[in-house]
């Protein structure tokens, strides 16, 4: 094993993931440093095919017609020096009534320069699911630019979920932008939990188009920021089919001299389709905080209660 | 500067305004260790501002008079301070916390964390500790669940002194038998209890009662005597009944 997968593994844990999945051979799994594949391995029913380039790897990720994968994939991207470029770009489909769960950390810990890009496309059949839950594991200068961008298809009666979650170090520069089409019966919900400090930014767009009748979808954000951080979030529902219904709930906490901006986009294209929004903005919940302190905690640590349940 | 011996609780010529108007007005209140104590009044008589006031709640700080626990001068304390020394609060409208589960939720106030502590509360209001504790104290739970979680907290930090700021409003009538075991159980575990509530029946569980008229105490004494007065001078509450007077009622203070 080299000393950079050593501290992969090590990163790894302290990002909260568990290394030894990557001993279970009923668990597919990737780890990627920089450009470099350190391991992988696939089951039955998955094709895992990753391919080196100069600045990333692209992952070629299929699950055959009505495979459900039972554990979930483990994905590990990082990138250890405190400089470096990583490009992934992945193309996952999701044949009919086949299913995955994906479970991605990806870990910057000693960043000072760091760029990380993901690049996804991703087409989930009939009948067939994908969830993506992404944690992120950054140092404490904020050194990161973090760009990941999502294009899905999904198809009828069919899910797509995807957790994001970067609560742990600096942010450092983050733009997400998810789009995802969403078929008949079928199910959208796309959460992002983050905290930010000191002078990052944040910027997430997500967009869902409820095209397919009965479809429903969820956009749901949770972001606290302090100090100088900033945030910026654009959630847009749009729901064009009969018995399309859709949700977008948004909460962003602020602390200090930090700034957030929440626009909620819902727009809804047939009559018999519903889509609501909610969107609030400001100091930790007063009642809240004092909730806490009647029971004791200072009100620091009842701010940091409140804020740490919301982004869990 | 130290209370009189004999007294958990101890007010003097309290006085807070709100936006202008006066909402407590020259009230003075002893509240002895190991009692329940009731403060019945109607709708806006002044109850869960006194609450808050006592509590140290922001925007409740009282323009003039003093505040008194177990012989120590809080009126300027913070909430946590006040909490810390052994008062805490049951709100009437609990506040919801996403994230939160109930277990962690009581834990916060609990000096042992002590798991069997945590179930025995849940059980005393009608909770099973199996469905509860992982579950979150957010929008999922109803009202009524959410309020019986609140006194449950309550319940596991024990403290010296319990605000419980109307703990039967939202509660179903089965439940209500049991919340009102928990109160007496916290006073059998040496807890004071201040009992806020609009409810005479309620307040017939206190060992003293004292009746909130205007920001004024109006009458002071046994519960059922208090009670009894309440029923007669209040219901209606002359103060929404223009035919009758206030003044009959508040002459007494």
């Amino acid at each position: 094993m080299s000393k950079d997968y050593e501290y992969m593994l090590k990163a790894y844990a302290e990002s909260g993931g568990a290394p030894e999945v990557f001993k279970d051979s009923r668990v597919a799994h990737l780890v990627v440093h920089k450009n470099k594949v350190y391991g992988s391995h696939t089951v039955k029913g998955l094709v895992l095919e990753p391919r080196e380039t100069e600045t990333g790897v692209d992952i070629s990720l299929l699950v055959e017609k009505g495979q459900k994968i039972e554990y979930p994939v483990h994905l590990c991207f990082g990138v250890l020096p405190d400089q470096g470029v990583q490009e992934i770009r992945i193309r996952a489909k999701i044949e009919d009534g086949a299913g995955v769960s994906l479970l991605a950390h990806c870990i910057f810990p000693n960043a000072v320069n760091v760029v990380h890009r993901m690049e996804a496309e991703i087409e989930i059949g009939n009948n067939a699911f994908y969830e993506y839950n992404e944690v992120h594991y950054h140092g404490t200068t904020g050194g990161v630019e973090v760009v990941p961008k999502a294009k899905v298809k999904v198809g009828d009666k069919s899910y797509f979920r995807t957790n994001f979650s970067l609560i742990k170090g600096r942010v450092g520069v983050f733009d997400l932008d998810y789009e995802a089409d969403v078929g008949e019966s079928s199910v959208l919900e796309m959460t992002a939990r983050i905290f930010g400090y000191g002078d990052d930014r944040i910027k997430i767009r997500e967009v869902g188009r409820l095209s397919g009748k009965g479809s429903r979808g969820l956009l749901k954000s949770r972001v606290a920021v302090k100090d100088n951080a900033q945030s910026e979030i654009f959630n847009e529902l749009v729901a064009s089919a009969p018995e399309a219904r859709g949700h977008v709930d948004c909460v962003e906490i602020v602390q200090g001299n930090a700034r957030a901006k929440a626009t909620p986009i819902v727009s809804v294209l047939n009559e018999f389709a519903r889509v609501t929004h909610e969107a609030a903005i400001g100091r930790v919940d007063k009642k809240q905080v004092e909730t806490l302190m009647a029971r004791g905690l200072e009100e620091e640590k009842a701010i940091d209660l409140v804020i740490s349940g919301m982004l869990k | 500067m130290k209370a009189m011996e004999g007294e958990l609780l101890k007010i003097e010529n309290l006085s807070l305004s709100l936006g202008g108007r006066q909402v407590l007005r020259e009230l003075n209140l002893k509240v002895e260790p190991g009692a329940i104590h009731a403060i019945l009044g109607t709708n806006a008589a002044g109850k869960t501002s006194l609450a808050y006031t006592i509590m140290g709640i922001s925007g409740y700080t009282p323009k003039e008079g003093r505040i008194f626990f177990n012989g120590e001068e809080i009126t300027h304390y913070p909430i946590f301070k006040r909490a810390q020394l052994g008062m805490t609060m049951a709100w009437q409208e609990p506040a919801r916390f996403e994230g939160l589960t109930v277990e962690d939720y009581i834990k916060v106030g609990m000096k042992e964390k002590d798991p069997g502590l945590i179930k025995e509360a849940l059980n005393f209001v009608l909770l099973e500790p199996r469905e509860y504790l992982k579950r979150v104290v957010d929008k999922t739970l109803s009202g009524g669940e959410r309020k019986r979680i609140e006194l449950a907290s309550v319940f596991a930090m024990k403290p010296l002194l319990a605000i419980l700021d109307e703990p039967d409003s939202g509660i179903d009538v089965l439940a209500l038998d049991h919340v009102v075991n928990l109160i007496k159980e916290m006073k059998r575990r040496g807890t004071t209890i201040l009992l806020i509530t609009h409810r005479e029946e309620v307040a017939e569980i206190a060992d003293k009662a004292s009746l909130l008229c205007q920001g004024f105490i109006v009458k002071e004494g046994e519960a059922k005597e208090v009670g009894e007065y309440f029923k007669k001078k209040c219901l209606p509450c002359p103060v929404y009944n223009p035919e009758e007077k206030i003044e009959e009622v508040v002459e007494e203070k």
